[in-house]
């Protein structure tokens, strides 16, 4: 299977200017030094990207480790431009049908203590992602349920064998969660000593983390990169609450925050810095979703689930909350502009997606009503969190409203929500996001799968793994897409997971922070090498 | 018929217990306390708007109108739309029955069981005494507001936990103040009088201690209800409260205040001002019902 690469150009190309990147284009000579002060609105569980799935490590961390690849820095919004981080060259093509991808590693890397980086290391880390010993957790290791084994076959050379040909795999192996560790550490000291130590090759080594205030990362100057990185150092400033971010960056004690403001606090700002402020906006690789709760009755009726996405009014939810929250763009399963997502013509076959809001709830209240549950309530287990959770929670009572259900929400702490959610299963519908990093949507959308780890509604669908299945086997483009449409509709109509509207980042920062360019997901691009400070 | 005798004891007891009609006690309740009568006036309206609710609200306080999100004022928004487009006054006139719910319901159940507690504490004395007023000592240790946020914490969000969070801390407090008024009446000799009439334990401290406590159980329970009211506010603030779209105070300075506050001030100033003039209210209500009950302060 590959990835449709007819499309890569004029993707590339529609999301560049989607994307808003004519400013970024400008050719500016970087300048050296200086600090980079950035607020960060959550926590740090741990320092292990390889267990964890949250911006509130990835920000502070990210820059203290390379990957093997990762996405272009200088072309972040493209979904297939992928170069060398500690690998040689270009990123290497799949070799017998697809399913071998030999990498040359650089013999130029050292780390941060010293030790030089070899195929051994990369081995090891990409081992203990892809087969864990057991005990050992690995967040994305259903993203290389293709990948066969991993060996060093030369001195500077790693070997990746595939079961079969995916064209998810390179951009699994993008994915900015891969750090790279040194063999000599997990060997010494364990599979969890990354969880509280840090020894990467990034640009920035560790110099300290005052927890629940700061973390602060000076220049690494046996950097691979030559010439790189431009900054002295970065301290990654926590604040929790939004007002404090935004008051750090308007009282220029912090110069980006690298998650997304909503569109107030963007005009805001613009409006008291005027041209200090810089704003890039992007689509962005996450959605909200309602998931029924299956295992309770009546949601494991299709008639029920149905209807409580009949009555969302996405295109005026579009135009509406756009203006107050992080989200914007109607989609299906597949992030938006992406080749194999819906097109808006497509889209609007698909229940819950036509323009006739007064049909669709029509309809809706007549399936409730042939379910036997005209008077619905339910319990909405939401997260505390604002953006835009809280916002489009409330929306989406709203819109439950209007066809006579009568929802009850339950904003829970992050940790309850969790447990709620993920373990007790004790909701009637719950809110849950889809959030990747580098789009790749054959992976993505693995949670609308009944079987996949991270997808809560509780239900087998064999029609739709099976799907899925016909879809990670399609060879051609062409098929890849049409599969795509099959798995979408059954999806969507079964509405095990009901999609709300993808989230659009809006990043205002100082005007002076230089070389960052935004992405199509807030873990990306994130490992501050071409920063650069223009005071 | 009744006797001479008996209309003359009659008239006697009517002189000593100087029965008053109820208006001529309110009037002189607002001469002798005027600050405490224009807090009554600002309870009355809040009290009245809670009742009233569905019928002076100009719209659905819940109802989203996304074409009117943020506006100033204006004459269909006498105080502006928040940002979900609901009316801010018809929430605010609601939120008092929020506030209100809760205010009322945390106090007199929190005083209530305060009352029986404090009261029972102090005619069983002992050992007893000893170990109910240490785990009275335990939950006093805290302040309010960390208690009521351990209780939402473990009961989680929601009207009914918020008014257990609320209640919760009440208790001791009410008990501590009621045991040592209680102190003093179980010495009276009516209380052994009635021990040795063979009453229940139960009826001596229901019938014949709690009635001669009152006077301080009225005082905490006004200032319980400002307490529960910014409590609620607080909690739900914190988003720990009451959940959207329930109307609420609190809730509607956490919704608006952090990214309103600059563009669209109305969203967060009208909310404070509604929470502040209740606490206000009380507060000035509370402490004349003190100053009339308080024999001490009324003699003063």
């Amino acid at each position: 299977m590959k990835f449709p690469r007819k499309f890569a150009v004029p993707v590339a190309a529609g999301l560049a200017l989607a994307f808003g990147m004519a400013d970024a284009a400008k050719a500016e000579t970087p300048k050296k030094g200086g600090v980079l002060n950035f607020v960060v609105g959550s926590k740090i569980p741990s320092y292990d990207g390889h267990i964890e799935g949250t911006f509130g490590m990835i920000h502070p961390i990210r820059p203290f480790y390379s990957t093997l690849i990762r996405v272009n820095p200088d072309n972040p919004s493209s979904p297939t431009d992928f170069v060398c981080d500690l690998c040689v060259g270009e990123v290497p093509k799949g070799e017998d049908g697809g399913t071998k991808y030999v990498f040359k590693i650089r013999d130029d890397v050292k780390f941060h203590d010293g030790t030089p980086l070899t195929a051994d290391d990369i081995v090891a880390t990409y081992k203990k992602i892809i087969f864990p010993p057991e005990g050992i957790a690995s967040a994305r290791k259903a993203f290389f349920k293709m990948v066969e084994s991993v060996e060093k076959t030369g001195p500077n050379e790693v070997t990746f064998k595939l079961k079969f040909p995916s064209g998810s795999f390179i951009p699994s192996v993008a994915m900015p969660f891969n750090f790279v560790y040194a063999k000599k550490d997990l060997d010494e000291h364990g599979y969890t000593w990354h969880q509280k130590n840090v020894n990467g090759t990034g640009a920035f080594s560790f110099v300290q983390h005052q927890p629940g205030s700061f973390v602060e990362g000076k220049k690494y100057d046996g950097y691979h990169h030559k010439g790189k990185p431009h900054l002295d150092g970065f301290k990654a400033i926590s604040a929790p609450k939004m007002a404090l971010r935004l008051q750090a960056i308007r009282g220029d004690r912090a110069a980006i925050e690298f998650r997304g403001f909503p569109p107030k606090a963007r005009d805001d700002l613009k409006k008291a810095l005027g041209d200090k402020i810089t704003v890039q906006e992007s689509d962005w690789n996450c959605i909200l979703l309602a998931t029924p709760n299956q295992r309770r009755k009546p949601f494991d009726d299709p008639r029920v689930r149905q209807a409580l996405s009949l009555a969302l009014d996405r295109w005026g939810g579009s135009k509406y909350l756009s203006k107050i929250a992080i989200v914007k763009t109607p989609g299906g399963v597949v992030f938006p502009n992406h080749p194999l997502a819906a097109t808006k013509e497509e889209l609007q076959k698909l229940p819950g997606f036509g323009t006739d809001l007064k049909a669709n709830r029509e309809k809706a209240k007549k399936l409730l009503k042939e379910a036997g549950v005209e008077n619905l309530k339910i319990q909405f287990n939401n997260r505390g969190v604002d953006q835009p959770y809280k916002v489009v929670g409330t929306w989406l009572i709203d819109q439950w409203k209007q066809i006579g259900v009568d929802a009850e929400q339950q904003v829970n702490p992050s940790p309850v929500f969790y447990d709620k959610l993920r373990k007790k299963f004790d909701f009637d519908v719950s809110i849950d996001f889809n959030c990747q990093s580098v789009v790749n949507p054959i992976a993505d959308v693995t949670k609308f799968l009944g079987s996949a780890g991270n997808n809560y509604g509780g239900y087998k669908d064999e029609k739709l793994e099976a799907i899925y299945d016909k879809l990670l086997r399609a060879e051609t483009e062409e098929e890849q897409r049409k599969i795509m449409r099959e798995y979408e509709t059954r999806a969507l109509t079964q509405a095990h997971l009901i999609p709300t509207l993808w989230w659009y980042k809006i990043n205002p920062h100082r005007s002076y922070v230089k070389g960052w360019k935004i992405a199509p997901s807030h873990y990306l691009n994130q490992h501050l090498d071409q920063v650069w400070i223009d005071k | 018929m009744v006797t001479t005798s008996e209309a003359r004891v009659e008239a006697q007891f009517e002189e000593l217990t100087d029965k008053k009609p109820i208006g001529a006690e309110v009037r002189e309740f607002m001469r002798k306390q005027p600050l405490g009568t224009f807090g009554a006036a600002i309870v009355f309206v809040m009290v009245f708007a809670a009742i009233f609710a569905d019928i002076i609200a100009p719209h659905d306080p819940v109802n989203n109108s996304y074409e009117h999100i943020l506006q100033p004022y204006s004459a269909e928004y006498l105080l502006g739309t928040d940002q979900f487009g609901r009316d801010i006054l018809s929430r605010i006139i609601y939120g008092a029955r929020t506030a209100l719910f809760v205010g009322f319901t945390a106090a007199t159940i929190g005083a209530i069981t305060g009352l029986v507690l404090g009261v029972a504490s102090a005619y069983f004395g002992g050992r007893f005494d000893l170990i109910f007023q240490r785990i009275m000592d335990i939950f006093m240790a805290f302040p309010l507001i960390i208690m009521a946020l351990a209780v939402v914490a473990i009961f989680g969000t929601g009207i009914q936990n918020v008014i257990i969070a609320i209640t919760i801390p009440f208790i001791p407090r009410c008990a501590r103040v009621v045991r040592s008024s209680a102190l003093a009446i179980r010495e009276i000799p009516y209380i052994d009088a009635a021990r040795a009439n063979g009453f229940s334990n139960s009826r001596i401290i229901l019938r014949h201690m709690v009635p001669n406590v009152m006077a301080p159980f009225l005082i905490m329970i006004t200032a319980f209800v400002g307490q529960a009211i910014l409590l609620e506010a607080s909690l739900s603030y914190l988003g720990l409260g009451v959940q959207e779209p329930t109307p609420a105070w609190g809730l509607m300075l956490q919704g608006g205040a952090e990214e309103y506050a600059e563009s669209a001030p109305w969203v967060a100033i009208w909310p404070g001002v509604a929470v502040s003039l209740a606490v206000f209210g009380f507060n000035l209500f509370g402490d004349a019902v003190r100053d009339t009950l308080d024999p001490k302060l009324r003699s003063q």
